[in-house]
């Protein structure tokens, strides 16, 4: 062991000069702990001065002890100065070392769907349930009682005959698919409280061979109101609203004679589609009219104390020209490309 | 109903210059949809030409052509090569010269042909588009005609006419004539109508018997009100067809076949009155109207012999049956082209009588259509009357006093019409002459009675029957445009039902896990139903389309898989090969013994008893509704730094297990077994002792079947029965913040232990300080005896009063492994 070095000034500054270069020339936090240790450890020279201040005689201590003080306390900025600045350093140099190509990383998460026509199925009903209607909801496989007699198709009514019906087999079991989502409407009427105002969305089915424009099964939102005092005027107001909401605050209704057993008057509604890809158009939208008197009665109503109207539309019709679609097979074909187009909006 | 313009403009004012666009608009206004346009697509020049001289030339090929010298009107004649040899030099011709268009489209160009030039050509009767008829060409003779050489003849023969097509609706079955047509369009234009009934006048003859002698009558109707008949002798049998008669027909749809058949196919357009032509020879006595007798038969004139139901009516003669009534006469007395004599018919046959008919025997004649929506009662003498005068003009005949006038029509009964109720039905306020007039117009009588009118519909209206049809009327006359637009007011509402909601959502975390929602037809096979579904075994009645479009698919699903089996395999083979698919759905679940389907059905026009109504609404089988769910190929496609992970039961689990917490409806998960799945891989779901569905892996060997990968996993629940288990009422635990104490087990148990049983007994062992547990290693290997493992779940206890010392739940641990180790011989691994 050597002697130790006399505590003067010059000394004092020198090994404070030594340290702080020495954490100059660190360029690592390891290699500033090396120096920290050599220059600021128990066993550096600034210590050995303080530690031998004690065999300092008294009048020189006070002067000493600053001396030997001031030295360390620049040591000590010094080497947290250099401390932080090597911090930020490693951490840039990582954050550097973990910058990844953002357009190809890897994707855990699935891409999953609705089908449009549900999507529109419920937004069209919500426009309902947002005026105070319910939804209402029936049987796919139907007793042809509520499927065609209630609604004032007879048996030997010509209209019957047109509806392409599928008959469960055998065929006097009198068990049908339901040909259009109105057996709901008489099923509602028929266990719901006066005044009643329903939708019912729902899946029906006829006889048609699959091709661009007709599918054997389909979907359609029928509505139905009865009350006191409903005329075809609130029909209008009501298609008028709906078709809004479905088409922008431009769209408009217009009624066209027509014919349906459940309904009289009867009218086909034509939609005016402002916002139509090649220009607003008038499209054929579907059928509506006030609920036929023998319908009433047949849910026991009083024709003459409550009145309403009935209305529906087909989901594909309207899911074709909102969204300017061609083929109906591509709604029915489950072609997973088809509903992501959508994703889970409509 | 096609609707020939120039025949339509004999009874009602047209504009020279309309458009098929502004008659058609003018027909939708009052209701009758647009279908079609027709017309017969020739372009000019085509006039009229005369043979000069022609000079058959043999080929090489055996045919002998004609090469002929017409003249169509200019300075030379043209030279034209013709194939057919049916003319006479003078006779005139149908020449299309250079730049005319035939239907095709077929241009005529000059062209070099057998030698020659030919610049033009002499066109057929099928050529021109007017008839089938192309055994030669057209000779203007034969239409009667003798026109000037060079006349244009698209006019000549009513080439330049064309037909609007519209759709007439189930109610107006009088809109089934030009009469009908005419008379709509008036209403809709404000033109004047002459009515064509009015235009002959009915001769009221007799001497010809007709008994009806109906004693069956259907729904308590006679089968025939009005019977109508007269003899026409001395027709010429070799008169064509006059070329404008041919066009209107043409242009309506309907093959001209003779003059006879063709004025009683013209009348019946017309009118809207069907009619029958026998040839009168070959009758034998007077008619008389039955119903036919069971297994009876009859060879209609389209000379199909057909077997007869007692609800068929006939006509018959003392030999027998002549004609299904109001559907189709009958091969013996059949018009031929030697019939000089005519008995000539026109009857009003019920309605019902001819539907079931036509129905029956798939025979939906002219006549069948219009019978089955309602014939004016009042036109059948018309209609004889018409056809009559039409025989005598254009055939030569001459009316006889010879025939029959029946009417038993019933006259319509007024309807009641209160002031104020069109108002109450359409919303307008109508004035009272807006009233009257628009039933006016449409032929009503109306007569004013104290608070209304008395409203009598005309005889060609059968669908006005309640005054809520007259409301339609005025509506429809005024116009639907004045309806106003007037938003009703619904009671406040209840918004979505639970069931509605939570069916909602099981679809809505569906996709936003990742799955894809299809909806795939109810249509399956009975080997589909038998696999994946409930089986047909065991008394469970089959549920089958009886007119399935696919024999083979005509059974209604019981299980949502097959239909996602068959969207599956459509995405693989568009080259889609890592597939989430989930679908839901109602399912169709006949009950073991008991017998769907009602007896006869109640009438639609008042309320059925309480009593018929539930046995109607028992009719039909449970639909309940299922979530299906389909996973193959990979979850996670590989990527940079990302293997792939394949799709497997974990996923069809993952799921099942994803819908129970979203929806707040417990299940637990056991082996399961099924007769299409994976023995080792199949996991049945329960919720509370209910077995509500099962996950699992397809057989491989049926997946190898199927076209599929080997590993396909599918989940299929009773959607209904977890909406029925959801919580309703979540009582909540208070949330514990005091420090929780973690310790880790592992425990060596005999690999048929399952680890969801194993868990279970140390959730019970464990007691309240346990706050959670999982498993997060399963260990088979050294250190672990053969036919055992070693399995190690994570701990997590808390107390709700104080900080739990590791002592404390060290002596849970410990109580939780003490009964794993009694109950299933668990040994502790340290």
């Amino acid at each position: 062991m050597s002697e130790p070095t006399p505590l003067t000034e010059s000394a004092v500054e020198q090994a404070t000069d030594a340290a702080i270069a020495a954490f100059a020339a660190a360029t690592t936090l390891a290699e500033l702990r090396t120096a920290r240790a050599a220059h600021a450890g128990e066993q550096s020279p600034l210590a050995q001065f303080n530690a031998s201040l004690k065999t300092i005689p008294v009048e020189e201590r006070a002067a000493a002890g600053k001396l030997v003080g001031q030295g360390r306390a620049r040591v000590g900025e010094a080497l947290s100065a250099r401390e932080a600045e090597l911090a930020v350093a490693e951490e840039n140099a990582r954050l550097a070392g973990e910058a990844v190509d953002v357009t190809a990383v890897a994707s855990r998460w699935r891409t999953g769907s609705r089908h449009p026509l549900s999507l529109l199925m419920e937004h069209m009903g919500d426009v309902f349930v947002g005026m105070g209607w319910e939804i209402a909801e029936g049987p796919e496989l139907e007793n042809e009682w509520f499927n065609f007699d209630s609604l004032n198709f007879d048996e030997d009514h010509p209209a019957r005959a047109m509806q392409d019906t599928f008959f469960i087999d055998p065929v006097e079991s009198h068990l049908v698919l339901r040909t259009h989502t109105s057996p709901v409407q008489i099923r509602s009427l028929l266990t719901r409280d006066l005044p009643v105002y329903v939708v019912a969305p729902g899946r029906v089915f006829r006889t048609d061979e699959l091709d661009a424009t007709h599918t054997p099964v389909f979907h359609q939102i029928e509505g139905i109101a009865i009350d006191k005092g409903l005329t075809m005027a609130h029909l209008r107001g009501t298609l008028e609203h709906l078709a809004r909401a479905m088409f922008g605050a431009e769209a408009q209704i217009r009624l066209r004679p027509n014919y349906f057993p459940f309904t009289e008057p009867s009218a086909e509604m034509d939609v005016w589609q402002p916002n139509a890809k090649g220009g607003a158009r008038w499209v054929e939208w579907g059928g509506c009219g006030m609920v036929n008197r023998n319908v009433l009665r047949a849910a026991g109503i009083d024709p003459d104390e409550y009145q309403g109207f009935a209305f529906g539309m087909g989901i594909e019709r309207t899911l074709q020209f909102r969204n300017d679609m061609n083929d109906m097979r591509d709604m029915v074909e489950g072609d997973i490309r088809f509903s992501q187009q959508f994703g889970m909006v409509v | 109903m096609r609707v020939p313009i120039s025949w339509l403009r004999e009874f009602v004012d047209i504009p020279a210059d309309v458009t098929f666009e502004q008659v058609h608009a003018a027909l939708v206004k009052v209701g009758f949809e647009e279908e079609d346009v027709h017309s017969f697509d020739v372009t000019g020049p085509i006039v009229v030409g005369k043979v000069l001289e022609f000079t058959p030339e043999p080929q090489a090929n055996g045919k002998t052509i004609n090469w002929v010298q017409v003249d169509v009107g200019e300075d030379a004649p043209r030279g034209i090569v013709c194939g057919a040899h049916n003319f006479a030099v003078g006779d005139k011709v149908v020449v299309t010269l250079p730049g005319a268009v035939l239907p095709g489209p077929f241009p005529i160009a000059a062209r070099k042909t057998y030698g020659h030039v030919s610049d033009g050509m002499m066109a057929s009767t099928r050529e021109l588009g007017l008839g089938e008829e192309h055994d030669g060409i057209l000779l203007l003779k034969n239409l009667g005609l003798d026109p000037e050489v060079g006349t244009d003849a698209i006019p000549l023969l009513g080439l330049d006419d064309f037909a609007v097509e519209i759709n007439v609706t189930p109610d107006r079955g009088y809109a089934f004539s030009i009469r009908g047509v005419a008379r709509e369009y008036a209403h809709s234009t404000g033109a004047a109508f002459r009515d064509p009934a009015s235009l002959v006048t009915p001769v009221s003859v007799s001497g010809f018997p007709v008994t009806i002698n109906d004693e069956a009558p259907i729904r308590g109707r006679i089968g025939v009100s009005v019977f109508m008949a007269r003899v026409v002798r001395g027709i010429d049998p070799t008169r064509p067809t006059p070329s404008w008669m041919a066009s209107r027909l043409r242009l309506a749809g309907i093959r001209s076949i003779s003059l006879v058949v063709d004025i009683s196919n013209y009348v019946m357009l017309e009118l809207g009155q069907p009619n029958h032509t026998y040839d009168f020879d070959k009758l034998s006595g007077g008619f008389t109207i039955r119903r036919a007798r069971a297994g009876e038969t009859f060879e209609t004139l389209d000379a199909q012999v057909r077997t007869l139901s007692p609800e068929d009516l006939l006509i018959d003669d003392e030999n027998g049956p002549v004609g299904l009534a109001g559907v189709m006469g009958g091969a013996a007395t059949e018009i031929s082209d030697t019939t000089t004599n005519v008995l000539v018919e026109a009857a009003n046959w019920d309605p019902i009588t001819i539907a079931r008919t036509a129905r029956r025997h798939k025979l939906w004649s002219e006549a069948a259509r219009r019978y089955e929506r309602g014939v004016d009662p009042q036109v059948a003498g018309a209609g004889v009357a018409r056809v009559v005068q039409l025989l005598e003009e254009l055939g030569g005949g001459t009316a006889d006093d010879l025939g029959a006038t029946i009417d038993n029509s019933v006259a319509p009964s007024p309807i009641d019409l209160p002031d104020g109720y069109v108002a109450k039905i359409i919303g307008v306020e109508f004035s009272a002459d807006e009233v009257t007039e628009s039933l006016t117009e449409i032929g009503t009588t109306v007569v004013a009675t104290e608070g209304g009118w008395s409203v009598t519909p005309p005889t060609w209206r059968p669908d006005l029957t309640d005054k809520a049809t007259l409301a339609e009327e005025v509506a429809r006359i005024v116009g639907y445009d004045r309806i106003p637009s007037v938003l009703p007011v619904a009671p406040p509402g209840r918004g979505l039902t639970r069931e509605q909601r939570l069916r909602r959502l099981a679809s809505s975390s569906l996709a936003a896990g990742g799955l894809t929602e299809v909806l795939s037809y109810p249509f399956v096979s009975q080997a589909s139903n038998d696999l994946f579904g409930s089986p047909t075994a065991g008394g469970v009645p089959a549920i089958t389309l009886a007119n399935a479009l696919d024999p083979d698919a005509a059974w209604l699903r019981t299980s949502l898989l097959p239909g996602l089996i068959a969207t599956a395999r459509r995405n693989l083979s568009r080259g889609l090969t890592d597939l989430a698919l989930f679908e839901v759905g109602t399912v169709f679940l006949p009950e073991a013994g008991t017998a769907y389907g009602s007896g006869p059905l109640p009438a639609g026009d008042a309320r059925p008893s309480d009593e018929v109504l539930s046995a109607l609404r028992a009719s039909i089988p449970p639909q309940p509704w299922h979530v299906g769910a389909l996973f193959l190929g990979d979850a996670v496609a590989k990527q940079p730094g990302q293997s792939a992970v394949a799709n497997g039961l974990a996923d069809a689990l993952g799921a099942a297990q994803h819908l129970a917490t979203v929806l707040a409806s417990p299940i637990t998960v056991a082996t399961g077994t099924h007769q299409a799945m994976h023995p080792g891989r199949t996991a049945e779901l329960r919720a509370g002792d209910r077995v509500v569905g099962y996950a699992g892996e397809l057989l491989p060997s049926l997946a190898a079947e199927l076209d599929l990968p080997r590993v396909v996993a599918v989940l299929e629940l009773d959607l209904d029965a977890l909406i029925a288990l959801s919580i309703t009422d979540v009582t909540t635990a208070p949330i514990l913040a005091l420090p929780a104490a973690t310790q880790d087990v592992s425990l060596v148990v005999s690999n048929e232990v399952r680890a969801g049983d194993l868990r279970a007994l140390l959730v019970e062992g464990a007691g309240e300080l346990l706050e959670h547990v999982t498993l997060v290693d399963d260990y088979r290997g050294p250190g672990v005896p053969d036919g055992s493992k070693s399995l190690t779940f994570a701990l997590r206890f808390r107390a709700a009063d104080r900080t739990l010392t590791q002592a404390e739940a060290t002596e849970a641990k410990n109580a939780a492994v003490a009964l794993a180790t009694a109950r299933v011989g668990a040994v502790l691994r340290e």
